[in-house]
């Protein structure tokens, strides 16, 4: 064995060395993050926290059931204006592409992913709390809606598009009409991608505080109003985690444990209920 | 056959002479013309892919359409139900009659003319979302009949019309997708014909199929042309020459030769027709 041949061999070893590195650190900060909520928050859960209305600054005790309600509401009350819309959108420019503006639209939705979510709250403000006269839990609903559409479409036209040509041709040619070819042929074959899109997107939405901010509001008090300011976790989390009590930043690590756990299952659960509906 | 050879080049600048136009008339005379093809062109953006092709298409009769890889013929049997207009950038001219009605006239719904002439694909599609049954009724059920003995009925029927039916029977809930390659062709020729079609057009229905599968699919085209006029495009020659009545032979997008496959293959009248069923060329 040469010199030569040796020293390829030490290279082709430390790029390997360099790789594990890398990946050994992205790894320990992913763990990292999911050991110390489940550290700092997992202890203080209990069934009263989860179905318990907060208390007054400086009692212990008390819970964020109004704020799971209201996460719940305004994320469902979002997904029925972002999912139809998406999904509508992402059909449109895949399945009538001969208008030509799909590559645009198609543009603009990635570059509104990239959009930061207080910048997206901002302009619900603008849109919805600044001329109906006040926060509610419906403009809530719409800055979360602008989170969720663009990641709707981009991953609803990539499940169309991944429906092959020859279903489509195979229904059109036994004379059904092309939207009835949509809903009963392509829609029904790429489902399972366009709910595992629109898990994305609400996993996506229940996280987000900031566009929260001057739009739901927050409240300390039980709603369920659309109209109303209204309470949600990640932005209770915030208001817990920067207030001053030590038993308020408690609460905030419970919750945001509880937020991870929620947003966990989601997924866990879509998986497994695709994966079981495949089992024919 | 005349012992001089030449190039392909040759070939395609060589003039076409006398149009098939005789042949058509001879076949037209009879009233038994199911479809009639005249002067058809078809364009995909400048590039003429089909050029004014005329033919008729005879009633309960088994048309084959041969020809090397490129020569039109796809493109030509997709023209007559109007699915080349799925392709972006094709543009027909001339006329298609069924029945004497011009499919591509004013007002003529592309959904009806599909409706009306049925189409089975090189590779078997059956819809991966629907069981068998639903796979047959699909196109009634997706044009919105739902009554379910009609439906039952009509699954038995043209499962039956399929060769298929005894080998489902039992089994009619599982998955079209978990059938065996050549019964998913037959469920795809089944879900046609549920929907009554007057012509079915096969387009290259056995080139994904093993020898054993094409068989039984060659054997169904012989029953079938007692319901239904095919049409059928094929790359090989064995099979036009054992299931078809008239053969076209196209080449470069004009049709050369058309008329009664036991004539066309025996005793062509044109050179590149011989050249290509005697394997010189394609």
């Amino acid at each position: 064995m040469n010199r030569h041949f040796r020293f390829r061999k030490f290279v082709e070893w430390a790029n390997w060395v360099g790789m594990l590195c890398c990946m050994s650190v992205s790894v320990f900060f992913l763990v990292a993050i999911l050991g110390y909520v489940l550290v700092h928050g997992a202890s203080y859960i209990d069934w009263e926290f989860l179905t318990a209305m907060p208390v007054p600054a400086g009692e212990t005790g008390g819970g964020i059931a109004n704020a799971l309600v209201g996460s719940f509401l305004v994320v469902m009350v979002a997904s029925l204006m972002a999912l139809p819309i998406g999904i509508g959108a992402a059909i449109f420019i895949n399945e009538f592409p001969s208008h030509g503006f799909g590559r645009t639209v198609r543009f603009l939705a990635e570059v509104l992913t990239g959009v930061p979510s207080i910048v997206v709250g901002l302009f619900a403000y603008a849109l919805v709390v600044v001329p109906s006269g006040g926060f509610s839990a419906f403009s809530g609903s719409v800055a979360y809606a602008f989170i969720m559409v663009p990641i709707i479409l981009i991953t609803a036209q990539e499940a169309l598009r991944l429906v092959p040509d020859s279903l489509r041709e195979a229904s059109l040619a036994l004379g059904i009409p092309k939207w009835r070819t949509i809903m009963g042929v392509v829609l029904p074959v790429s489902s399972r991608a366009l709910i595992t899109g629109a898990v994305l997107a609400i996993s996506r939405a229940l996280g987000e505080a900031a566009p929260m901010l001057f739009t739901a509001f927050g409240n300390s008090f039980w709603n369920v109003n659309l109209t109303k300011p209204i309470a949600t976790v990640p932005l209770l989390i915030y208001t817990y985690a920067t207030g001053p009590y030590d038993d308020w930043h408690q609460k905030a690590w419970a919750a945001s444990f509880v937020l991870l756990v929620v947003v966990l299952l989601t997924s866990v659960l879509t998986r497994a209920f695709l994966r079981g509906n495949s089992n024919e | 056959m005349s012992s001089e050879t030449y190039a392909m080049n040759d070939l395609k600048t060589r003039e076409l002479e006398a149009p098939v136009a005789t042949a058509i008339e001879a076949l037209g005379s009879d009233n038994g013309v199911r479809m009639r093809v005249d002067e058809l062109s078809v364009y995909y953006g400048k590039v003429q892919a089909v050029k004014q092709v005329s033919m008729a298409i005879r009633t309960h009769k088994v048309t084959a359409l041969i020809g090397p890889s490129g020569c039109g013929k796809s493109t030509f049997i997709r023209c007559l139900n109007r699915m080349h207009e799925l392709t972006p950038g094709a543009r027909v001219e001339g006329k298609v009659l069924l029945d004497e009605q011009d499919l591509y006239g004013t007002g003529v719904d592309p959904v009806d003319v599909r409706r009306r002439v049925g189409m089975v694909f090189q590779k078997p599609n059956p819809f991966p979302n629907m069981s068998v049954r639903d796979n047959v009724i699909a196109g009634f059920r997706l044009n919105g009949v739902r009554d379910r003995k009609t439906l039952d009925e009509v699954v038995e029927k043209s499962l039956r019309g399929a060769a298929l039916w005894d080998e489902v029977k039992d089994n009619l809930q599982k998955s079209g997708a978990s059938l065996s390659g050549g019964q998913q062709q037959r469920l795809c020729i089944a879900r046609a014909l549920a929907v009554n079609p007057e012509v079915l057009l096969m387009d290259e229905p056995c080139s994904a199929l093993d020898p054993i599968a094409t068989a039984k699919i060659e054997e169904l085209i012989h029953e079938l042309k007692e319901q239904v006029t095919i049409v059928i495009v094929t790359h090989n020659m064995q099979q036009a020459a054992r299931v078809s009545d008239f053969t076209a032979f196209f080449y470069l997008g004009e049709l050369v030769e058309f008329g009664e496959t036991g004539k066309l293959f025996t005793a062509p009248e044109k050179r590149q027709t011989e050249d290509y069923i005697t394997g010189r060329f394609g």
